[in-house]
C-alpha cells in the first residue's frame, strides 16, 4: 500500500501541483472537494494508475468515494490488484 | 405560426404530440409532453399564488433534471424570468447571484437549502423557497406541489403571454470585477434564435436531442426549446455521465441520439478516450459545437470515427448566443492545423467589424466583430453603465453588441476568430474573466499582489497561472490556495498552477504587466 502511496503522491505532485512542497500533501488531502483533481486532470490519473498498474477501472468508480484521497486511490488499485492475484 | 414566448412552444406540442416522450432522464424515467405541460402549470398556479407575477425573477437551484426542466417552463408560465444556478458551484457564488437579480422565490432541492438560507441570509430577506426533496422525473417537484397544494390550495391561474421584451431568463457568466454579471435575455432573444435553429437544421419530431451543457450555461437554450418545440424527444446528461467519455459513449449510442450539441473539449475527449469504435452511432445526424476552438487535430479524429453526421461550429457570446455558424467540410485535409472560421452571420442578425475608434473597417479587416438583431440581450442586470458600453449605438440608433472577440474575414464571406480584446478567456467552452479569479485571490489575507494570466496548452486549450506575492516571507501552499479557490468559483475556474514572486513586473503606470508575467515561464 505504501508503495502505491508513494507513487500516486508523486504523480499527483508532479502533473496537478507543480512546485508544491511535498509535506502539504498527505494521504487524507481532499483531491476532488479541494479542487485539485477536476474532471480532466480525473481522466489523465486515471490513465496513468491503468497503465501503470494494468488495471482497468470502471465508470462509476471515478468518483470522491474511489480517488478522493490519495490513500482512497491506493485502496481502489490495491483492492484490483488483489482481485487479479 | 410565429410565437413571441418560449413556452407557447410546450403547448404547441403538447396539443399536437401529448403522449410522445419529451424529456428522459437516463436513470430517473421520462415525462410526456401532456405531463410536462400539466406539471409546469401547476408550478405557475403555485407560483402566482405566492405572489409572482409577470416581470419577477426566479431562481433554480437544481441539479438537472426532468424536474428542473418542468421548473423552467413553469417559471416562465406564470410570466417570471428563471434564473438557473450551477448547483456545483459555492453556496456562495449561487446565493450572491440570486440576491443580486433578487428572486422572489427559488426552487430549490432540500441538499442545498440550509447553505443557501446561510448564504442568501447574509445578504438580506431569505426568498420563498419551494423544497424538493430530491430531483429526477418530475416527481419531487410533484410531491412539493401537493404538499404544498394540500396546505393552501392554489386555483388555476389564467395563462398570459408576456411581451415579447419580456425577461425569459438572466443567465450568469464570469464578470471582470470579481462578481458575475447576469446576461437579461428576453422572449423575443430566444424565440429567434429558436426559429432560426428550426431553419438552418431542420429538426422533426422523430429526434432526439442531447441536452449535455447544464441550464446555466446558454448552450441549454438550443437542447430545451428547439427540442420540445419540435416535438422532439430531450435526453437529459447529467454532471456524473456528462464529464466522462467512458460513460458518455455508449449513452450517446443507446439512446440513439440524432442531435448533439456541446462544447468542444468534451467532443475531444470523447474522441481520445471515449471508445467510440465499439459502438453504434448511425442515428446521430448533427454534431454541434461551440464555446471555444476546436483543435483541429482532435475535430479530424472524432470525424474519422464518426463519419456520418454534419458538423457545424456555432459561435456566439450568452448575450447574443448565436451569431455565426460554420458547417465543416466533410473531408478536413491531413495537412490542416488552422482551425475552422466562425462562419458567417446568422440569418436573423447582422454583423460589422469596427476598429478601435468604433469605426467600421471594410474589405474584411482586422477589428472587432459587433452584432446587432432581434437576438441581441437587453443588457446587465442592475449595471446600467456596464451595459452601455457594451453597445454601439448607430447613427439610426439601432443597439450593435460588441462582442470583444476580435475577427478578420476570410474572402468567402466567413469571419475568422483572432483573439480577444479584453482578458476574458474560454475554458471547457465557460467563459473565465481571469479578473475574477484575481479577484478572489486578493481575498486570501497572505497575498499581497496577484496576476493571473491564461497559456496556451495543446491538451487542455488553456492553463490557467496564478502569479503571487505575499504578505510575508512564507507562503501559503497551493493545495491551500487550490481549496481557496475551490471554495469561492467554479471549478473550471481554479487556476492549474501557482508561482510565488518577491514582487510582480508592473508596466510604467503602476499595473501588472501581463506580458512581462507570459516571458516568465
Amino acid at each position: 500500500m505504501e508503495a502505491i502511496d508513494n507513487t500516486v503522491k508523486a504523480y499527483i505532485l508532479k502533473e496537478f501541483l507543480p512546485g508544491e512542497d511535498p509535506e502539504e500533501l498527505t494521504s487524507s488531502t481532499p483531491l476532488i472537494a479541494g479542487g485539485i483533481l477536476d474532471s480532466i486532470a480525473t481522466l489523465k490519473l486515471v490513465e496513468f494508475l491503468e497503465r501503470r498498474y494494468n488495471i482497468e477501472l470502471l465508470a462509476h468508480e471515478l468518483d470522491a468515494e474511489h480517488l478522493g484521497t490519495i490513500s482512497a486511490i491506493a485502496e481502489t488499485v490495491h483492492s484490483k490488484l488483489g482481485i487479479k492475484a | 405560426m410565429t410565437h413571441t414566448a418560449l413556452h407557447q412552444f410546450l403547448d404547441d406540442s403538447a396539443r399536437l404530440y401529448p403522449d410522445k416522450v419529451a424529456v428522459k432522464d437516463l436513470a430517473r424515467g421520462a415525462i410526456t409532453y401532456h405531463e410536462l405541460a400539466t406539471l409546469s402549470e401547476r408550478l405557475r398556479d403555485r407560483l402566482n399564488l405566492v405572489g409572482i407575477r409577470p416581470g419577477d425573477r426566479v431562481g433554480i437551484y437544481l441539479r438537472k433534471s426532468i424536474d428542473a426542466v418542468a421548473s423552467i417552463f413553469g417559471i416562465m408560465k406564470a410570466g417570471a424570468a428563471y434564473v438557473p444556478v450551477d448547483p456545483g458551484a459555492p453556496t456562495s457564488r449561487n446565493a450572491y447571484i440570486l440576491n443580486n437579480c433578487s428572486v422572489k422565490a427559488v426552487v430549490v432541492e432540500q441538499a442545498f437549502e440550509e447553505g443557501l438560507r446561510t448564504e442568501i441570509g447574509r445578504h438580506g430577506e431569505v426568498p420563498r423557497l419551494l423544497l424538493l426533496q430530491g430531483t429526477g422525473g418530475g416527481q419531487p417537484l410533484w410531491k412539493a406541489l401537493e404538499r404544498e397544494q394540500g396546505k393552501d390550495p392554489a386555483p388555476m391561474a389564467q395563462p398570459g403571454i408576456p411581451l415579447p421584451d419580456d425577461l425569459a431568463y438572466i443567465l450568469y457568466t464570469s464578470g471582470s470585477t470579481g462578481k458575475p454579471k447576469g446576461v437579461m435575455l428576453s422572449h423575443r432573444n430566444a424565440v429567434s434564435f429558436v426559429d432560426w435553429c428550426s431553419e438552418v437544421f431542420e429538426p422533426h419530431e422523430a429526434d432526439r436531442f442531447s441536452s449535455h451543457a447544464p441550464f446555466h450555461f446558454d448552450l441549454s437554450i438550443l437542447d430545451l426549446f428547439v427540442s420540445i418545440k419540435h416535438g422532439a424527444t430531450l435526453v437529459l446528461m447529467g454532471d456524473e455521465v456528462g464529464k466522462e467519455p467512458v460513460r458518455l459513449a455508449p449513452v450517446i449510442s443507446e439512446q440513439r441520439i440524432t442531435f448533439w450539441y456541446s462544447a468542444p473539449s468534451i467532443l475531444s475527449l470523447l474522441a481520445q478516450y471515449g471508445n467510440l469504435d465499439r459502438y453504434d452511432y448511425s442515428s446521430l445526424r448533427m454534431v454541434l459545437f461551440a464555446g471555444e476552438v476546436f483543435p483541429v487535430k482532435h475535430l479530424r479524429g472524432l470525424k474519422s470515427l464518426l463519419p456520418t453526421p454534419r458538423y457545424f461550429n456555432l459561435y456566439g457570446p450568452t448575450e447574443t448566443n448565436v451569431c455565426t455558424f460554420y458547417e465543416v467540410p466533410t473531408r478536413i485535409p491531413e495537412d490542416r492545423t488552422k482551425p475552422f472560421p466562425i462562419g458567417k452571420t446568422c440569418s436573423h442578425l447582422e454583423s460589422k467589424v469596427i476598429n478601435e475608434d468604433g469605426k467600421e473597417v471594410e474589405g474584411g479587416g482586422e477589428g472587432e466583430l459587433c452584432i446587432c438583431g432581434p437576438a441581441v440581450m437587453q443588457g446587465y442586470w442592475n449595471l446600467s453603465e456596464r451595459s452601455a458600453r457594451a453597445f454601439l449605438l448607430d447613427s439610426s440608433g439601432q443597439r450593435w453588441y460588441k462582442t470583444g472577440d476580435i475577427v478578420i474575414e476570410d474572402g468567402e464571406g466567413n469571419y475568422i476568430f483572432i483573439g480577444r480584446r479584453d482578458r476574458m478567456v474560454k475554458r471547457r467552452g465557460y467563459r473565465v474573466e481571469l479578473g475574477e479569479i484575481e479577484a478572489c485571490l486578493y481575498r486570501h489575507s497572505a497575498l499581497k499582489e496577484v496576476g493571473v494570466i491564461a497559456l496556451p496548452d495543446n491538451e487542455a486549450g488553456i492553463r490557467i497561472k496564478a502569479f503571487l506575492s505575499t504578505q510575508e516571507e512564507k507562503h501559503p501552499s497551493r493545495i491551500e490556495l487550490k481549496r481557496f479557490c475551490a471554495e469561492r468559483l467554479p471549478l473550471y475556474m481554479v487556476p492549474d498552477f501557482f508561482a510565488f514572486e518577491d514582487s510582480l513586473p508592473k508596466t510604467s503606470t503602476g499595473k501588472i504587466d501581463y506580458q512581462k508575467l507570459k516571458e516568465i515561464d
